[in-house]
């Protein structure tokens, strides 16, 4: 059976946007900041600032030499009073700089706008603005922009779909920072030799919409991608098909099909570093949950406890029972808040106890709704049931492997299987443990 | 003060409201113009033995689930499902010693020794009928004509598939009294109407998809064009509105994929058409259903999903293109 799909599949989730239109407001300066060492996947870096040094806004404070890295730079200026190791908010125990800060916000004296003139300067500058995939992933941006195959690469894509519930500030940082965006796609086409570039909106965003269409004008390179409200049109490989019409398979890199991908606040981060030679030092943030007095949109340093900006926020409201970094569909619950703002924190959710209730799971019941859910064309029951059964040839069959995580069968499970967590990472433990990666 | 001993779990962290029980009771909704309409044609025995065929249901899957000392899980409204379900199959007036047994082996036999919920291979309530109308074959098919039909020495009657296998087909009841259902059968069998209602709710709640329904009834159209016979006769008559809309669209014994559907719907019009016209028995619906449970596992097996962007190079190795 033939059948031209004209969309990928997906499912449609309350999108909560109650912070929608709210302005991004910088947080009241924390009196220190704790900024861990691995913000991004790869080789994490090395500090290069010692206790008792004094640092400043924008500073180089780690870095490495190994190939797949981005440096990190001080958020405040002040003192290093600590060299630690901390839990931080990818859960895991890292190397943490302690800055107490000073108050001043002296930038340092690097911070001047770089020198650009052609690719190897471009990269060496991404490289230099700490830039990593603002969308979560974290996978620095140098690295991503310098593709094997330039020759073959013609199309960068500029994710604003921001398809998860509750976040806002990337449609917030669209509507006020459009000329940064679209100036940085201009510059991302431009020094890396591409043709056009593609900016991805949902459509429940008309205002962001509207304004790319408005400054695209006289840029026939650049064009606006209007997306489906749809979960999950923002990830990875249903923005390339949904956009571009090209299909990525698993194991296939965006480069592979001649595009670049990149979150729309990365391309803006980058501009900003263009212009001004501040680096990656403060992310925007949407607070928000039923748990939080006044859910907002603020720029916090990173490194800001979490305590601070939830504070800024006029504090929790009632009990909080379930702090979610990243959206509900795909962000990650810790343990405590004793943690702290990174390079890839986009949201902050804080919940009561009834929204933390987990549902009691009950038997599979056949009924499909996995299926007509998954965007990567899976049949995430019958993934679980091999899983279940350890059977390493119909995992193989069933194209375990292909899962991206996005949680839309666990979303539509009557029976409250945990789908998109087994078939996404504990059947990819497995499998690769069984050394049967296809 | 810092907040620990928060609540951690794996994404998402929102789920859709609808659950099982959500998914059970819908059903029941659904099946409520039905059971209303055996109720108004065959008075209130057909009520009663719904309640009874639920009741036992309902009773014996507790009974088995403590006796193997599983979950009890009736809450989930499927066993007072099944045995609604089960009645609908039944002769209005079956005595109700026999409704109870189709209810153990519905429960006990099909659904429960196989594993419980999601395990059984084959609908229960089809396995129950089919075992009851080779068991207890006369008090099975000794159907009740509709109370308004019924005289001092006609309680009982033929069904117009009775009627048509006979190839009496001059007595058949008009294809109005099909639609609306006063003619004699299974208590659920007989009114298209109320079963379609019934089935729209259920689309318009997605809580089954319009593909089994419309290539099972489909199918039994076009073979009854191509026979030479009357398709809306064929497509009223007997269980294909029951079979179609409440049980070949069982979640646990049909395919998951809609390709798999469309086979297995196809697979039910055929074997069904072919039942009533070349086989000795008149109507065919529930070994129609009852083959294809059997077939789904294979069925499933044959129509695994191509992913994203593989299927067009997998054609270009074949050389073909459908």
């Amino acid at each position: 059976m033939s059948s031209v799909q004209k969309h990928l599949k997906g499912i449609h989730v309350d999108h909560c946007k109650n912070t929608a239109g709210c302005a991004i407001t910088p947080i009241v300066l924390p009196e220190k900041v704790y900024i861990p060492m691995s913000q991004h996947i790869g080789a994490p870096c090395q500090p290069t600032v010692a206790v008792g040094d004094h640092v400043k806004v924008g500073q180089v404070i780690g870095d490495n030499a190994a190939p797949v890295c981005a440096p990190i730079h001080a958020s405040v200026s002040g003192e290093v009073t600590a060299i630690e190791q901390k839990m931080t908010a990818q859960g895991r125990v890292d190397t943490v700089i302690v800055i107490t800060a000073d108050g001043k916000q002296e930038p340092a004296e690097t911070v001047v706008p770089p020198v650009v003139t052609n690719k190897e300067e471009f990269l060496k500058a991404v490289r230099a603005s700490g830039a990593v995939g603002l969308g979560g992933a974290g996978f620095p941006t140098h690295i991503k922009f310098n593709p094997r195959n330039p020759e073959e690469v013609d199309t960068l894509i500029v994710n604003g779909a921001e398809c998860e519930p509750f976040i806002t500030v990337d449609h917030q940082n669209m509507v006020v920072h459009a000329q940064d965006i679209m100036d940085g796609m201009l510059h991302t086409i431009h020094f890396l030799n591409l043709k056009k570039g593609i900016i991805g909106i949902e459509t429940n965003k008309p205002d962001a919409i509207a304004k790319f269409k408005e400054l695209f004008q006289g840029h026939p390179e650049l064009e606006v991608a209007e997306l489906q409200q749809q979960y999950p049109q923002g990830a990875e490989r249903v923005l390339c098909y949904e956009t571009t019409g090209k299909h990525l398979i698993a194991g296939k890199l965006p480069a592979d099909v001649g595009v670049i991908i990149s979150n729309v606040s990365t391309i803006m981060k980058i501009e900003q570093f263009l212009k001004t030679g501040m680096p990656l030092v403060s992310k925007s943030i949407t607070v928000d949950g039923n748990a939080v007095t006044n859910p907002q949109n603020v720029e916090a340093p990173i490194g800001t406890p979490l305590p601070e900006v939830i504070g800024f926020c006029g504090g929790y409201k009632g009990e909080p029972k379930k702090i979610i970094l990243g959206g509900p569909m795909m962000g990650r619950a810790i343990p405590n808040d004793d943690v702290c703002v990174v390079k890839g924190t986009s949201a902050i959710l804080v919940f009561d106890e009834a929204f933390a209730q987990i549902n009691a799971e009950t038997a599979c019941i056949n009924c499909g709704r996995c299926v007509k859910a998954c965007p990567m064309n899976l049949v995430p029951a019958q993934i679980y049931k091999a899983y279940n059964n350890k059977d390493l040839e119909a995992l193989n069959k069933y194209h375990a492997m292909t899962c991206m995580s996005c949680g839309c069968c666990t979303y539509v499970c009557p029976a409250r299987k945990q789908l998109s967590f087994i078939n996404g990472n504990l059947v990819k433990g497995f499998v690769n443990s069984q050394g049967g990666k296809k | 003060m810092n907040k620990r001993n928060l609540i951690v779990s794996s994404a998402p962290h929102v789920v859709s409201p609808v659950n099982t029980s959500r998914i059970m009771l819908d059903v029941l909704i659904a099946l409520v113009p039905a059971v209303a309409m055996a109720t108004y044609v065959f008075g209130m025995r057909a009520l009663l033995l719904t309640a009874v065929c639920a009741a036992a249901c309902v009773a014996f899957e507790y009974a088995v689930e403590k006796i193997l000392k599983r979950d009890v899980t009736i809450s989930d409204l499927s066993a007072a499902v099944t045995g609604v379900i089960l009645s609908l199959n039944l002769p209005a007036n079956l005595p109700f010693w026999m409704a109870i047994v189709g209810a153990f082996i519905a429960i006990v036999l099909v659904k429960q020794l196989f594993g419980g919920m999601g395990q059984n291979f084959a609908n229960p309530a089809i396995t129950a009928r089919v075992a009851l109308f080779v068991g207890f074959a006369t008090a099975m098919t000794n159907f009740p004509l509709p109370v308004a039909q019924q005289t001092a020495d006609a309680i009982t009657g033929a069904t117009p598939l009775g009627l048509f296998a006979k190839g009496m087909v001059e007595e058949l009841p008009s294809n109005a009294q099909m639609f609306f259902g006063t003619i004699g059968g299974s208590m659920g069998e007989t009114s298209a109407l109320a079963l379609l209602i019934g089935g729209a709710y259920l689309l318009f709640k997605k809580v089954i998809e319009p593909t089994i329904p419309a290539c099972f009834i489909g199918t039994v159209a076009v073979m009854a064009i191509l026979t030479g016979n009357d398709p809306i006769f064929h497509v009223c008559a007997g269980g294909v509105m029951l079979g179609s809309i409440f049980m070949a669209t069982d979640y646990v014994t049909s395919p998951i994929t809609t390709k798999g559907k469309v086979i297995f719907g196809i697979g039910c019009g055929l074997l069904t058409m072919v039942i009533r016209l070349f086989a000795s028995y008149p109507e065919g619906v529930s070994f129609a259903i009852l083959i294809m449970n059997i077939l789904t596992p294979h069925i499933d097996n044959l129509t695994i999903p191509a992913l994203n962007g593989v299927p067009k190079e997998k054609k270009a190795k074949k050389g073909g293109d459908k």
